[in-house]
């Protein structure tokens, strides 16, 4: 899944090494957290061991006393061993879990390291409980820290329902999809401003519901809202969708740029899409402009993590005159951020992969003014006199669109207001 | 397989991670795949750790399983020895490594290292958390005690010596308990000589001998290490764990019974001010008060016997997760007459909280959670806890400072006797109507847990879940009442809400068992008197 990219011959003007080593990021069964929120009536069942249950009650909080919708099944010695069936044990953990919870229409059946090591045939096992769970519909994917890093298990997530989206007919008119779990504000958001352009038809992946999710086929345009999306992409490609080359909707330019994707592919003319993106355009200046007085000719490291990095970086660059010291990044998929490498900085320099002892040593040397990190790593640098941003808000918090674009900002400075606020 | 939502207790590897991480100049190479990591946060943030927990992930990938892990591991030992020039290690698998049977201790050992390296088996299909730490502890004070020796007698005038064992990273409370015990020890005058794993090296561990008896304070982590410990170097060690009153005098007796010391100073001496606050008369409306005390087994047994004999509750449940002490725990449920509950599905917890119906739920923070939900009073004696349970004041359970503590924290969440007397007394005045709650629990208003009413009285953002979760409910809920006669439903309003639910559950009790058709003003007081309180 997650083969390394050949080191990249031209890649803008930016300054590109690959690292390997220790890699302090989460795995893909973190995505579920925010993944079930997305999908109201779906299911996350991880098949793992007791640290898979362990990771996503750490990374879940609070949230996991309101009864959310995943869980894990706790691969025992007994399934190891060959005493239990590992196939029947599954099956009476997902009968009892169904009876349990009948408002579910969508079950994942999500695959981890031991799963994955062991060898248990989980899409075989999705498709047997879905016959005999109809009209439950069972689905596979592997958010294993083997297979995937942190955001890549709403890629695997998403890329599994792909193959299941109803086909829609081949003399349709040009609809568009966006795809890739946004906040439904930010949903909302685009959909008014999609419709001011005139883009009437505009739907998302994943829906709110299991049951209208969205249909694709030759017809279908889509745009990526999030960069981590390969799979998901390539499945698409698959199904006949149309990828529209955009930088993310990060910050006013990369929103602009976004929509201007949208607007191009279905022929919106251009006092059409200014009159739809002027005012968010003109709010979104307005609310950054204190925040560029506090960041601008800040030094900026960020640790891998998401693979937002390379558009957050680009837009704390270009929109609030940040200066970028390296921009670790787990995964850098050259043809999906083709256009935000473009736009980064001549000589930025991006770290594919980690060997964190190694990086951490680089950021201490280069005393960056803010640090964009794990929560494994925040404290420490903290303590080291460092001013960091956790980066795992970044993916629970509202952050594309105008709107959001000063909110975003605000994320950054806030841990440098701090600093400067504290007098003990 | 085991269907989990909620797990009290980790995987082994995070033992050996919170012995690792207490102390210094060890370090720990964990086979573990990528997003292992993850753990390194509990310590940075839920105990807002200042360093990274000294331990290295090899964090191999899909890549990786095709070539060589075994390599992978080696390459990751040698370079964490270089890097970070520990005194020891030890090394180990997680639970997809163990899977993947590269023998750590093997190839940790082909590096030849001149530092001891220590291998740990720590079974992750069979096995948690505290059994990791103990069992890491264990083996650390194994191969790095000394060989074993007969202990020389104590120079006659020299201060006794001990060690206090348990105290971990990510302990509830242990560094305040640590600094209470040590005050304790040293008006014994006693000195202390290693504290272990909490701040010591490896080095240290090879003085443990030097002791003349052990403190095991959490037997969860340390009771392994101090038997292996009093088998090879002779040294005893203490049995009681000083939570409450009685149990730190048990334990102030216990240690100088242990080096001839006298305890009746430190007896006599005003240590707590639990015993005059619990007699003052404020404390009178304590008696009696149903609590479920749930957590791991030292807390809860501890704490149970204090709550019972210390503020006069009754204890209505007790149980615990930790499987390992489930013999001492049943043994201390059988003095309060009930049975104990031993599982670490918080699904059983919650259950057996709305039958037994308590009036303060005292647990982790699953229980703090439950309880929230069912609308009953609580308080966390026992990990697993959030962020807030590591405090940034002094806040020991242990010794008699740790009795002070537990005061305020057992009373805190209950109504102040004068409150609830005020609310008994005027309970139809519009400040002190019956509906307000108590002050502290935010002012809501609530049905107490076991009326039948409270299942849709539940906050609107469970609701939905509850209302598709069946929850094993006890048989004060499931069977609904008799009617009720309009009259006596009117009564039943005028009993503080508190109790409220108790009263009409054993008023459906008592007439479903005369099987009486309507409840009357009669059958409630009927149902009173037959029942007492």
């Amino acid at each position: 899944m997650n083969a390394p990219v050949p080191p990249p011959t031209a890649c803008g003007g930016i300054d590109f090494h690959q690292e390997h080593g220790q890699r302090a990021v989460f795995c893909g069964l973190t995505g579920i957290v925010w993944l079930h929120r997305k999908i109201q009536d779906a299911f996350f069942l991880v098949v793992g061991s007791r640290t898979c249950a362990h990771l996503i009650q750490s990374a879940a909080g609070v949230m996991i006393f309101a009864e959310p919708r995943f869980a894990t099944a706790i691969i025992d010695e007994r399934d190891l061993a060959g005493i239990a069936d590992a196939n029947e044990e599954l099956d009476r953990v997902v009968t009892r879990l169904i009876e349990r919870r009948p408002d579910i229409k969508l079950l994942f059946l999500v695959g981890s390291c031991p799963s994955e090591v062991i060898k248990l045939d989980l899409s075989r096992a999705a498709q047997r409980l879905s016959g005999r769970l109809a009209p439950v519909r069972v689905l596979n994917y592997s958010g294993s820290g083997i297979e995937t890093t942190f955001t890549q298990g709403e890629d695997a997530c998403l890329a599994a329902l792909v193959p299941e989206l109803p086909r829609s007919p081949a003399e349709a008119a040009p609809s568009l999809l966006i795809v890739g779990a946004l906040a439904d504000v930010v949903e909302d958001q685009f959909l008014r401003i999609f419709a001011a352009m005139g883009i009437a038809d505009v739907r998302f992946l994943p829906a709110r519901r299991a049951g209208a999710m969205p249909a694709i086929g030759r017809n279908t345009r889509y745009l990526l809202a999030q960069p981590f999306l390969a799979d998901t992409a390539r499945a698409l490609d698959e199904r006949g969708a149309h990828r529209l080359a955009a930088p993310f909707p990060l910050g006013a330019e990369g929103t602009t740029g976004w929509l201007q994707a949208a607007a191009d592919a279905f022929g919106v003319d251009d006092t059409a899409f200014a009159a739809a993106t002027a005012a968010g355009r003109a709010r979104a200046e307005t609310a950054l402009a204190p925040h560029r007085e506090k960041l601008g000719g800040k030094r900026v490291f960020f640790f891998p993590d998401s693979q937002l990095e390379v558009p957050l970086a680009r837009f704390l660059a270009r929109e609030l005159g940040v200066e970028l010291v390296e921009v670790g990044t787990p995964y850098l998929h050259r043809a999906h951020l083709a256009a935000e490498i473009e736009m980064l900085p001549a000589g930025t320099r991006v770290t594919e992969g980690q060997s964190l002892d190694d990086q951490m040593d680089r950021c201490r040397a280069a005393r960056p003014d803010l640090t964009v990190c794990g929560l494994g790593l925040a404290n420490p640098l903290e303590a080291e006199g460092l001013s960091t941003k956790w980066s795992i808000e970044l993916l629970f918090t509202p952050v594309q669109g105008y709107e959001q674009a000063g909110d975003l900002a605000e994320l950054f400075a806030r841990p440098l207001r701090r600093r400067a606020l504290l007098e003990v | 397989m085991q269907l989990t939502l909620w797990t009290y207790e980790g995987p082994p590897h995070i033992g050996a991670m919170r012995v690792a991480t207490a102390m210094t100049g060890l370090h720990y190479v964990l086979h573990a795949p990528q997003g292992d990591t993850y753990a390194d946060l509990l310590f940075t943030m839920i105990e807002r750790r200042d360093a990274r927990p000294p331990v290295t992930y090899t964090t191999f990938r899909a890549q990786d399983l095709g070539r060589d892990t075994a390599e992978l591991f080696k390459t990751s030992v040698a370079a964490a020895y270089t890097r970070f020039q520990p005194q020891a290690m030890i090394v180990g698998a997680s639970c997809t490594a163990e899977l993947i049977q590269d023998d750590p201790g093997g190839l940790a050992k082909a590096l030849d290292l001149p530092i001891p390296v220590i291998p740990l088996e720590l079974p992750a299909y069979q096995k948690k958390e505290n059994w990791g730490a103990s069992e890491t502890f264990y083996r650390l004070v194994r191969a790095l005690a000394g060989a074993p020796a007969s202990r020389p007698a104590r120079e006659p005038g020299r201060r006794p010596l001990c060690n206090i064992l348990g105290p971990t990273a990510l302990g509830f409370r242990h560094r305040d308990d640590l600094i209470e015990i040590r005050r304790l020890l040293d008006s014994l005058e006693i000195d202390v000589n290693v504290v272990a794993p909490l701040g010591a090296s490896p080095a240290d561990l090879g003085r443990l001998k030097e002791a003349d008896f052990n403190v095991v304070l959490y037997p969860e982590t340390a009771r392994s290490a101090a038997e292996y410990l009093k088998k090879n170097f002779g040294q005893p060690f203490t049995q009681e764990v000083p939570l409450g009153v009685g149990a730190t005098n048990r334990f102030i007796t216990e240690v100088a019974a242990l080096t001839g010391l006298d305890p009746a100073p430190l007896l006599d001496g005003l240590g707590s001010r639990l015993p005059w606050y619990s007699r003052s008369v404020d404390s009178t409306y304590l008696t009696a008060k149903r609590v479920f005390v749930f957590g791991d087994a030292t807390h809860a047994i501890g704490i149970a016997r204090m709550a019972a004999r210390e503020l006069g509750f009754t204890v209505v449940g007790l149980g615990t997760y930790s499987r390992e002490f489930a013999r001492e725990v049943r043994a201390e449920a059988a003095e309060h007459g009930i049975e104990a509950l031993i599982t670490d599905d918080y699904l059983d917890v919650e259950a057996a909280i709305r039958a037994a119906a308590p009036e303060l739920v005292l647990g982790t923070q699953m229980e703090r959670h439950v309880a929230k939900r069912l609308g009953i009073p609580c308080a966390v004696i026992s990990a697993p806890v959030h962020v807030q349970d590591f405090p940034a004041r002094y806040a020991p359970q242990m010794g008699f400072e740790g009795a002070n503590v537990l005061f305020d924290t057992l009373v805190h969440p209950l109504m102040m006797g004068l409150e609830e007397h005020l609310l008994g007394m005027f309970r139809e005045d519009p400040e002190f109507h019956d509906g307000v709650g108590p002050s502290h629990l935010g002012g809501t208003p609530f049905e107490a847990p076991q009326a039948a009413a409270s299942l849709e009285s539940v906050p609107a953002a469970a609701a939905p879940s509850l209302a598709v979760a069946p929850i094993l409910l006890d048989e004060a809920v499931t069977i609904t009442a008799a009617s009720w006669a309009p009259e006596a439903e009117r009564e039943l309003k005028k009993i503080p809400f508190f109790v409220r639910g108790k009263a009409r559950s054993n008023t459906e009790k008592f007439a479903r068992e005369r099987q009486l058709p309507l409840i009357t003003v009669e059958t409630l007081y009927d149902a009173k008197a037959h029942y007492g309180r």
